[in-house]
């Protein structure tokens, strides 16, 4: 058994690490199906926005008390994950506590650490239940998330209870067999949490206590490792993609529009043949109608988005009871991806389902109730543009399919004969200041 | 009081510091001519060089690039860049904010490079240089103003500060809508919306800001958006408060506190 436990360690360390290299692969393929017009100038400025936004979290302080305490959740994780890199040394060696000879009594100290970090995470965790399933938070119980995706929610806060809970219960009992002096079970010193559990524990035989320690500790690993392997197929993909999207995310004035020089040449060239080169083409499409046509910076925020809500709790048209919410915007296009995703993993290539992101995932009311107010990008922590996604997929509508409502098709033909969105004469515009 | 044209200046052999970009609203919208024309009073009275375009100004195609109509967008902006090149024009005013995220963001990467400055921020370097004086006692001193942020100003700019400082001077009581500033609530006219019917929802946006502004108790709601104007006084008047409320752009209350 000493031997063989290394090797199923091993074997389940490359097993869960193969299958995430697999789906995290597949993902970026996916990705990168979207167009490549991605700026990467000013890098400095860049990770900048990475340190404040992704490490920092800057934006979520908009609501202080909400973000810290996201903030225990997210320090729990980071720094609990020095504890699980002992746990896969010691999987690995065959080895217990492997960090304990070297550090001695700093180890105790470090443990603590972690069980304070971690007792925090589970009490945040039951608060971010009681918010979802108790006190329903507006943003957290939309009908956004009916379904799969609250489920998502909930899973990830109870499988992070359990971690923690499994963490406590492998040291309380770790502490129990050391009073019973079992070899292998060095003394730590007693840790502030899992202390707690000790006079219950010591209740119970040598044997049933090392029962329990195995058994927390493989739960505890296998319990990690699979919810490395969930995380994308989970909204909490975002522990991972917020850090690029803060790093891409757009350092332009947040009212200018992605231009389309495509159409820039063509208007040239339509009033300026003399520039038009010879071999000119016009574009295969304009605007997105599906996730191909967008860029692969949008692509990648909707993988990105945690779902928080926080861009429709601004929304003006999501909170005056409008079809379209932002944060469905990012949902649809994920959705999207993954049928997309599925499709070229089956079939090598994509074969045409005669489905697109408009009109199969994104409606034309939800696209047309949008006032580009940026309220949404402003919102987002990471802020991630739904804004994008909904200009695109109108430059599609409009550009593609003529689909305007028939007011904005006077207006359009008021601008291009009057040059005002009106119907006024362009000889009357300077009328106002005859009259002063 | 005469309002030049970029063309009559151009005849006399002169060239104004400022071309004022008076945008469609302020040039056709009978309440937004007020605004231009409270504008153009206050530019006058300090002395600053400026002319308009006046027939040779065209939208500047943001409602049709907004809609996602960019073929329309590039016409407007390919004709207006040109008219503006041949003039030589270096310095833009505008009392838009859609005109000034226009102009300024985007007009650049299609060869139309000018400094472009809102007119809530002229306003505020003026009062700074000491420029504008207003009168003692003035009309809105101790009266309670609310300001509403236009998103084309606020979010899409990054200019929270300026049209607050002007208010300052004014001697009001400045009172914060619950969303203020970059969580400022749209007034529901933005992305071509002004332009269509509002798509079926519980309420309407501008109805949603009115009760807002309702709320802060002030009498006089100040602006710096011509759409915004017209959204909150349509809203302000479904909520039966007109008597109660003004909502003025921060141009008029400054005209009219000038000495």
């Amino acid at each position: 058994m000493e031997m063989l436990a290394p090797l199923i360690f091993l074997a389940l360390l490359a097993t869960a690490g193969f299958l995430f290299y697999k789906k995290a692969s597949l993902i970026k393929k996916t990705i990168l199906l979207g167009k490549s017009e991605i700026q990467y100038e000013q890098p400095a400025h860049r990770w900048k926005q990475v340190l404040l936004l992704a490490f920092g979290q800057k934006k979520m302080f908009k609501n202080p008390l909400v973000a810290f305490l996201h903030l225990i959740i997210y320090a729990g994780f980071i720094i609990i994950n020095v504890e699980v890199l002992e746990i896969v040394i010691d999987g690995i060696t065959g080895k217990h506590r492997v960090f304990l000879p070297y550090i001695g009594s700093f180890y105790t100290y470090f443990i603590n650490v972690f069980e304070i970090l971690a007792f925090g995470v589970t009490v945040v965790c039951v608060i971010f239940l009681v918010r979802r399933n108790v006190l329903y938070i507006k943003r957290l119980s939309s009908n956004d998330l009916a379904g799969w995706p609250k489920t998502d929610a909930n899973l990830i806060l109870v499988v992070e209870i359990v971690l923690m809970s499994l963490f406590f219960l492998m040291n309380g009992a770790d502490q129990a067999l050391q009073n019973l002096q079992v070899a292998h079970y060095a003394p730590t010193g007693s840790f502030i949490v899992s202390s707690m559990l000790v006079p219950s524990l010591s209740q119970l035989s040598a044997d049933t206590l090392l029962l329990i320690e195995r058994s927390a500790w493989w739960l505890h690993i296998i319990g990690i490792l699979a919810f490395l392997n969930y995380l994308p197929y989970s909204k909490h993909l975002h522990i991972i993609l917020a850090f690029p999207s803060a790093y891409f995310s757009s350092l332009e004035p947040a009212g200018k529009m992605k231009n389309m020089p495509s159409v820039q040449n063509e208007v040239l060239y339509a009033v300026d043949p003399s520039k038009a080169p010879t071999d000119a083409t016009p574009p295969a499409t304009f605007g997105a109608k599906d996730i191909f046509d967008l860029n692969w910076k949008s692509l990648m925020e909707a993988y990105s988005c945690t779902e928080c809500g926080r861009c429709s709790a601004a929304c003006p048209a999501t909170t005056t009871g409008k079809l379209l919410s932002p944060r469905k915007i990012m949902m649809a296009t994920r959705d999207r991806l993954e049928e997309v995703a599925q499709n070229i993993n089956k079939n090598t290539n994509f074969i045409d389902d005669q489905k697109t992101l408009l009109h199969n995932y994104i409606s034309v009311e939800e696209l047309r109730a949008c006032t580009t107010c940026n309220a949404c990008v402003e919102a987002c922590p990471v802020s991630l543009s739904p804004l994008d996604i909904i200009m695109e997929l109108r430059r599609s509508l409009i550009m593609e399919e003529s689909n305007a409502p028939s007011e904005w098709n006077n207006t359009f033909s008021n601008i291009e004969n009057n040059f005002a969105p009106w119907k006024f004469s362009p000889e009357d515009r300077e009328n106002w200041a005859k009259e002063i | 009081m005469k309002v030049n044209t970029m063309a009559e200046m151009m005849a006399s052999g002169t060239m104004p510091e400022y071309l004022f970009w008076v945008g469609c609203a302020g040039s056709f919208d009978q309440r937004a001519q007020k605004i231009t024309k409270a504008f153009s009073l206050i530019l006058d009275k300090v002395g600053i060089s400026y002319a308009i375009l006046g027939k040779e100004e065209a939208c500047t195609g943001d409602p049709a690039r907004r809609a996602g109509n960019e073929f329309l967008f590039q016409m407007m902006a390919y004709q207006n860049i040109q008219v503006m090149n041949a003039y030589g024009v270096k310095k833009i005013i505008t009392t838009c904010p859609h005109c000034f995220n226009t102009i300024k963001n985007e007009y650049p990467e299609l060869g139309g490079n000018y400094e472009v400055i809102h007119h809530t921020t002229l306003l505020q370097s003026l009062i700074n240089e000491g420029k504008i004086i207003l009168k003692e006692g003035g009309a809105f001193k101790g009266k309670k103003i609310s300001y509403h942020d236009s998103c084309y100003l606020g979010r899409a700019n990054n200019i929270y500060e300026a049209p607050r400082k002007v208010l300052e001077i004014l001697d009001a009581e400045l009172i914060e809508m619950k969303r203020c500033r970059s969580n400022g609530l749209c007034c529901g006219a933005g992305g071509a919306q002004m332009f269509k019917e509002e798509e079926p929802g519980t309420t309407r946006i501008n109805i949603e800001r009115a009760e807002e502004a309702v709320a802060t108790g002030a009498q006089i709601i100040a602006s710096a958006c011509p759409f915004c104007n017209t959204m909150l006084t349509d809203g302000i008047k479904n909520k039966e408060k007109e008597n109660e409320m003004a909502v003025l752009d921060i141009a008029e209350l400054i005209a009219e506190s000038m000495a």
